[in-house]
């Protein structure tokens, strides 16, 4: 089963995803290598955040095939036949996948230190004070030191989903996903959330990025890649992204978000 | 016959009026934990996807908040007893038959407000969790059940009190708490107001005892940082406390 070229750290197969006459992802095809990181651009409703949680399993496809480094996950084959696997063995493989939502999903009853801390405990059992370290260590990281005992509704926008990128980076993931995640934020607390993640993007983590974000495209996505309609409709670097796109339909798009 | 002050102070602080404020508050408190339990097993039921599971979850609540309780405790203590031998032995007192009774009738309300609390805790909780690696028995018992008993806790404790109320129901199965202790007084005595002042008396201590955990508990459940803050305070004056 190797699905894998030199360096490719994730491949999505023919990836189709329905909700009940709707059908929003059309057999979509992509790969990304270790370190790259990968901007997804797309008008609302195009299914971008659909082929996330595809990613993240926190969805079944209903056909396509997911790999990461070599290995199928989200499902196993069985004499020819697909079948999704248990809640339980997704659980574990998503341990390898961060995930960052839009409205930022922290834990309201648990201060930003213990929403880093949980999964540690809970997941990877490491041991309270274990996990302490390493809570306060990658928090320290996103430039949250000061806030580790504020809890989320103490904390602004900004703050809360960089407390929320620190907790699904503290389980070492292999890749990062971030779906919008500065969409809910007030323009002035934008800055703060790209900065984190451009800086996680020099230290060579791998990322893909659903995001209105043009600045950050442009400047930290190594391939920016134009979602609609279901379909990937152009894939490019961002210096030909932006000033020489192909399509009709990206010159379209672009248009509207300059 | 006026009020006499003597028969009041008397009765107020009889062994007679404790003991059945104690028990009145003994089954109150365990027919709530006995409710909890199966009400959250019967609110998971009704949010499952399965018919099968759903529907006898929904006969059970539809039964049990249909029957009156008083009808409920005299079945546990006259009609069960007939059916089931084992419920003849000395073992099953008034305090059992009417814990098991009201926990019975209380089930069926904590499911729809433990329903209600775990449906009001945002999906994007349980994603989270989940996308963390976390079962969904620890996204439960971690993330979603603590979150829900912030809701569930003002109704549960309307609850609580209703039953400490109902459990004067319990009287008809020969249970002493506090009201048929009144009742038994009374028949005594014909002293109606001294002895119905003193169960007064004891309903609003309970109930404000109630009140004040209510908001003790509460409080731990604000989520904010200043609870942390007033800790170290705490600790420091028990600290000098234990000095002295």
């Amino acid at each position: 089963m190797s699905e894998t070229t030199t360096g490719e750290i994730m491949r999505v197969k023919n990836l189709s995803k329905s909700y009940g006459d709707n059908q929003v992802l059309k057999g979509v095809d992509f790969e990304i290598n270790k370190g790259e990181v990968k901007a997804i651009l797309g008008p609302s409703g195009s299914g971008k955040s659909t082929l996330l949680r595809l990613m993240a399993m926190l969805e079944y496809p209903d056909s396509g095939d997911i790999y990461l480094e070599n290995d199928r996950i989200g499902s196993s084959v069985h004499s020819g036949k697909i079948k999704h696997l248990p809640e339980k063995k997704l659980a574990i493989q998503r341990q390898e996948i961060g995930m960052v939502f839009q409205k930022f999903n922290l834990f309201p009853h648990l201060n930003a230190l213990h929403n880093v801390m949980l999964a540690l405990e809970t997941v990877q059992k490491l041991s309270k004070s274990e996990a302490e370290a390493r809570a306060e260590e990658i928090l320290k990281r996103v430039g949250l030191e000061e806030k580790v005992k504020q809890f989320p509704s103490e904390l602004s926008g900004g703050q809360q989903q960089r407390v929320a990128i620190a907790r699904a980076l503290v389980l070492n993931p292999k890749i990062m996903l971030f779906d919008e995640p500065t969409s809910a934020l007030d323009p002035e607390l934008v800055g703060e959330v790209l900065d984190v993640m451009e800086n996680l993007a020099e230290t060579g983590m791998t990322m893909v990025v659903v995001t209105h974000e043009v600045r950050f495209a442009r400047k930290a996505a190594g391939q920016v890649t134009l979602f609609d309609d279901g379909v990937i409709v152009e894939q490019a670097d961002p210096e030909s992204f932006f000033t020489n796109p192909q399509h009709e339909r990206t010159k379209k798009f672009l248009s509207h978000i300059h | 016959m006026g009020f006499d002050a003597e028969i009041f102070f008397t009765q107020l602080f009889s062994v007679a009026y404790l003991n059945g404020a104690i028990l009145s508050v003994g089954v109150a408190i365990f027919s709530l934990i006995l409710a909890t339990i199966i009400g959250f097993f019967v609110a998971l039921a009704r949010t499952t996807g399965k018919s099968i599971v759903r529907a006898p979850a929904s006969v059970y609540v539809w039964f049990f908040r249909a029957i009156p309780a008083l009808l409920v405790l005299l079945i546990m203590w006259n009609a069960m007893p007939q059916v089931f031998p084992i419920l003849r032995e000395n073992w099953y007192t008034p305090f059992i038959a009417a814990v098991i009774g009201l926990a019975l009738v209380e089930s069926a309300f904590m499911s729809e407000i433990i329903r209600s609390a775990l449906m009001s805790v945002d999906e994007g909780q349980k994603l989270a969790g989940r996308a963390l690696g976390m079962s969904p028995l620890k996204v439960m018992t971690k993330i979603t059940i603590p979150q829900a008993m912030r809701i569930a806790l003002p109704p549960t404790s309307n609850e609580f009190i209703g039953l400490i109320k109902y459990s004067s129901l319990a009287s008809v199965i020969s249970l002493r708490e506090l009201l048929t202790t009144a009742q038994v007084g009374v028949n005594i005595t014909f002293r109606y107001v001294e002895y119905y002042t003193v169960a007064i008396i004891y309903y609003l201590v309970i109930v404000s005892a109630v009140t004040l955990l209510q908001g003790y508990i509460e409080r731990k459940f604000l989520w904010t940082s200043k609870d942390a803050g007033k800790v170290p305070a705490l600790k420091k004056l028990s600290g000098n406390r234990s000095l002295i």
